[in-house]
């Protein structure tokens, strides 16, 4: 079965190894990412204001575009995934919005398309036992720390993707594939986000929490769906140890990083080169190298 | 020809602001049959009475229109007013233009002024076809059940009783207090909450006017007002209440423990217990659910042990059948669960507890003998946090509304706190603050200077066990900043919400709630103890948060107007009720089983149905549903409403 796929700006630059992985690993799962024509970048935020309709023009075109290849757009990056399907839920409830938005993109969406993330794939149309028969090489002894952030989960009536103060659906997957998921309190607090270009202290001190009480509570390791997160808690770990000479890093992965281990993907696929924090050594260690 | 007279109210601004009253009063007076047609500034005042009644007099009018706010309103004082110079009430009506026309037309003045004439029109077509009606008297029983016997129940039987009126009191626990058994202290005087109620409790109990129902549920009622009939469910205790004594040795040899929610979670309690130490009346129950002997019939213990002989397993519900006049519906409050919380944590953090909890710490018979201690390890918490608003004024998740209590029970909770703790820091997070009865503002000013209380305006975003700690994660929008406090222990002042089953006791009283849960009051400011169902009364909580005080002041204002009620022997009811053509009825019987006030009765001997006047609401559901007509409203016929409807679409 072939998903309908908007990959998202970042994921042509920054993440290439989150898009890469996650293309491969579907084609050994079973499905293709076909990628959607003509997308364009999202917006990255979803509007605070109400009126703000302009803001909301770039993920309505691309809802639109998706509409007329298919019934499903699936997404990988949290904070796309947030912006393209709350964009849905406001065209889906709101007819004056929706009628100003079609007659400015000049097409007519009534927002009968579902938003999907990977990783609701991965556990309702895959299956999280199926995928554990499918793992190659599971990911024994590994501790890692599924982080959340904000943006998959919140407003949580809006993105209903798992309970809002108590998620456990990307723990589910990390011990599908093997993993030892490790709990800690800071998993859905916020990674700091744009802080980091205008008040980096902030998201440094941010990520210094999440990262110090995953440590904490035993994680090797820490497991991302979002770039702007992987980017506060990943690229801003030399900050941190500057700051605080104690720190220890941890690499930070993709969960279709990890997905591509688990599925036995050669590591030089893998993308690593491109993670700050250097994972190779602790994949070594493991043993799943 | 009819001779009729409109009078329209200006209500000040509020009708002449918007429809032009000159205007109306000039074009109604050249309608052919009326006789009389005036303005004035407020209809309701005593010269505006006295218009009226000038006018019937000198122009012999037979029939009034006034044109005001709702009849809900003022329809009485109008239909006093003509009744006072001899006229029928019944031929006296009250077109609103206010709440249906004024109000909501302010911006449309002339289409207003067009549709109040319209209003008025339509209702002289109803007063041309009314005929002159006498009220109904019904008997009435002077007794009243009150349901609930916390502070609000005990309130309102304790006045019934001492008025001379013999109550019926049902409490669904085996003792006698609600949540105020619960309490430690009580604000703003700090007396200890028992005491008070111990001494009310056992006066009830004592009290040859009052027949007390503890264990006991009200199962169905029937009837109206001044004659309801009840069947009261007592269920079984497995105790003999005439030879207990309360000795409690049966307690003591209980072998099976459990959690107790009276305790909040924090106690245990046994399988044969009292509903708390030394509780009005002070005699156990076996709690079936838990009893061995009932679960398995391995255990005999207390039967054995009572001295008295009094544990019978073989007891059965009782049901008890009663007649009352009103009802009291005191059915009080729960706490919002602190389990559905997922910002405080679930209520799977041993050391979040919530208001009630704290007060069972605090109470010197609680768990912990009057110990403030972290109910994880026992340890004195140094740092505590007091959460207000958890679960109140947040329209988006929990409840809209305020909680009412949670300001003051926290400063009280914090100060105790620190008498008890003085190294201790308690941080209170609150939105903001209100102290609007007498003495609270100056009790809390006081705590918090004396105190040092440390208060954070801000919310909590979220409470999470870290390091053997409670970390609570907020912010101060005084100062704009994040605020993180690791705590030994957090308690959260968590909404009122009305107790379990209310919405089940209301429909059977045909009592209205609202979508909280809440019972509605007949009119927030001017009927604010009765319900919206004659005979059905309310008090405390069941009806809106309050604390203590309000609760006791409503339970007594209630009781006044109910033995108001009950002061005579025969009840006036309305007479505007459904009434039968015998010559067209058919005798199906369709209004029978659709009447839902149990009013419609079939007559055997002559094959047609009848109305009892004295249920019979007026709803109106018998007449559309008779597929003759052989049923109509009295001054509410079809052709009565077919008129002024044509006169709105002609």
């Amino acid at each position: 079965m072939d998903y309908l796929y908007f990959p998202g700006c970042t994921l042509y630059t920054k993440a290439k190894n989150f898009d890469q992985t996650a293309r491969n690993c579907s084609l050994l799962l079973g499905f293709e990412l076909k990628e959607l024509k003509n997308w364009t970048c999202c917006g990255a935020t979803f509007p605070l204001a109400t009126d703000n309709i302009m803001a909301l023009l770039p993920p309505s075109r691309i809802l639109a575009t998706a509409r007329e290849e298919g019934t499903a757009l699936t997404t990988l990056c949290a904070i796309c995934f947030n912006v393209i399907k709350r964009t849905n839920r406001l065209i889906q409830g709101d007819v004056e919005k929706r009628d100003k938005i079609n007659n400015f993109i000049e097409k007519n969406y009534q927002g009968d398309l579902q938003v999907l993330h990977y990783l609701e794939i991965l556990k309702k149309d895959i299956g999280f036992p199926q995928l554990k028969e499918k793992v190659k090489k599971p990911l024994a002894g590994l501790k890692a720390a599924a982080y959340y952030g904000c943006m998959l989960l919140r407003p949580f009536e809006e993105m209903e993707f798992d309970d809002k103060e108590k998620p456990a659906l990307f723990e589910e997957f990390l011990e599908a594939l093997g993993a030892k998921a490790i709990e800690f309190p800071y998993k859905i607090e916020c990674c700091g986000s744009f802080q980091s270009v205008g008040s980096p202290d902030v998201a440094t001190e941010c990520a210094y929490k999440i990262l110090g009480s995953a440590i904490k509570n035993g994680a090797e390791a820490m497991v991302s769906t979002c770039p702007m997160c992987t980017f506060n808690i990943d690229h801003k770990q030399s900050d941190i140890k500057q700051k605080y000479l104690d720190f220890n890093p941890i690499p930070v992965f993709y969960f279709t990083q990890l997905l591509g281990v688990a599925m036995g993907l050669d590591y030089q696929t893998l993308g690593f080169d491109q993670n700050a924090v250097d994972p190779i050594p602790l994949l070594k260690e493991k043993g799943l190298l | 020809m009819k001779r009729l007279g409109v009078f329209i109210c200006h209500c000040g601004a509020n009708i002449a602001g918007t429809v032009d009253v000159k205007s109306v009063a000039e074009k109604i007076g050249k309608t052919e049959d009326v006789a009389h047609s005036a303005d004035y500034i407020y209809m309701c005042s005593e010269p505006g009475q006295q218009i009226i009644r000038e006018a019937i007099r000198g122009k012999g009018l037979d029939g009034v229109v006034v044109a005001c706010c709702s009849p809900s309103m003022h329809e009485n004082t109008f239909r006093k007013a003509v009744k006072s110079q001899g006229m029928n009430p019944y031929l006296c009506e009250i077109a609103n233009i206010r709440e249906q026309c004024s109000w909501v037309h302010q911006k449309e003045k002339e289409e207003a002024t067009r549709k109040a004439e319209e209003i008025i029109q339509a209702t002289l077509e109803k007063v041309r076809r009314n005929d002159s009606l006498e009220a109904i008297a019904v008997a009435i029983n002077r007794r009243v059940l009150v349901v609930g016997g916390g502070i609000a129940g005990i309130t309102a039987s304790l006045d019934l009783a001492e008025g001379g009126y013999e109550v019926i009191l049902l409490e669904r626990e085996p003792a006698l207090g609600g949540h105020m058994a619960q309490l430690s202290r009580t604000f703003p005087d700090l007396d200890p909450a028992f005491s008070g109620l111990f001494l009310k409790a056992s006066e009830v109990e004592r009290h040859p006017k009052i027949h007390l129902h503890c264990y006991s549920e009200l199962e169905d009622v029937k009837g109206y007002v001044g004659n309801f009939e009840l069947v009261i469910r007592k269920k079984a205790t497995s105790v003999d209440r005439g030879r207990c004594t309360g000795c409690g040795i049966c307690i003591e040899n209980c072998p099976v423990e459990y959690v107790s929610q009276f305790e909040r979670g924090m106690g245990i309690r046994k399988a044969i217990d009292t509903l708390y130490p030394s509780s009005v009346p002070n005699k156990p129950v076996i709690y079936r659910e838990h009893c061995r002997y009932f679960i398995d019939g391995s255990c005999h213990r207390c039967e054995e042990v009572c001295p008295e002989k009094a544990i019978d397993f073989k007891q059965e519900d009782e049901r008890i059948s009663e007649k009352v006049g009103a009802v009291v519906v005191a059915t009080g409050y729960e706490l919002y669960p602190k389990e559905q919380l997922g910002e405080y944590g679930y209520g799977e953090i041993p050391d979040v507890i919530d208001g009630l909890g704290f007060e069972r710490m605090l109470s010197p018979n609680g768990p912990t003998k009057g110990k403030i201690i972290r109910p994880s390890d026992g340890k004195v918490p140094k740092e505590m946090v007091f959460i207000q608003c958890v679960a109140s004024r947040d329209p988006d998740r929990y409840m809209p509304y305020c909680s009412r209590i949670c300001c003051m029970v926290t400063a009280k909770h914090a100060k105790i706190y620190k008498e008890q703790v003085p190294d201790g820091q308690p941080y209170i997070f609150y939105m903001d603050i209100r102290s609007d009865c007498k003495g609270y503002e100056e009790f809390l000013q006081k705590t918090i200077e004396e105190k040092r209380l440390l208060y954070l305006r801000g919310r909590v975003s979220r409470v999470f066990q870290d390091d053997g700690r409670v970390r609570v994660l907020g912010v101060d929008t005084l100062t704009g900043k994040m605020v993180e406090v690791a705590a030994d222990m957090v308690v959260l002042a968590t909404a009122i919400v009305p107790s379990n089953g209310v919405k089940d006791l209301a429909a059977k009283l045909r009592a209205t709630v609202d979508r909280h849960g809440f019972l509605t009051e007949a009119h927030i400011k001017l009927y604010p103890v009765e319900s919206s169902t004659k005979g059905i009364y309310l008090a405390g909580c069941g009806q809106s948060p309050k604390d203590i005080s309000d609760t006791v002041s409503q339970a007594s204002a209630t009781a006044s107007k109910i033995q108001a009620l009950l002061s005579t022997d025969k009840l006036l009811q309305d007479p505007l009720i459904a009434f039968v053509d015998e010559e067209i009825c058919s005798g199906c019987g369709i209004c029978v089983e659709i009447c839902p006030y149990e009013a419609r009765e079939m007559d055997p001997h002559r094959g047609i149905s009848m109305v009892h006047s004295a249920l019979c609401q007026g709803c109106g559901a018998c007449i559309a549903s008779c597929p003759n007509n052989a049923c109509e409203l009295r001054n509410g016929s079809a052709s009565q409403v077919l008129r002024m409807v044509d006169t709105f679409v002609s």
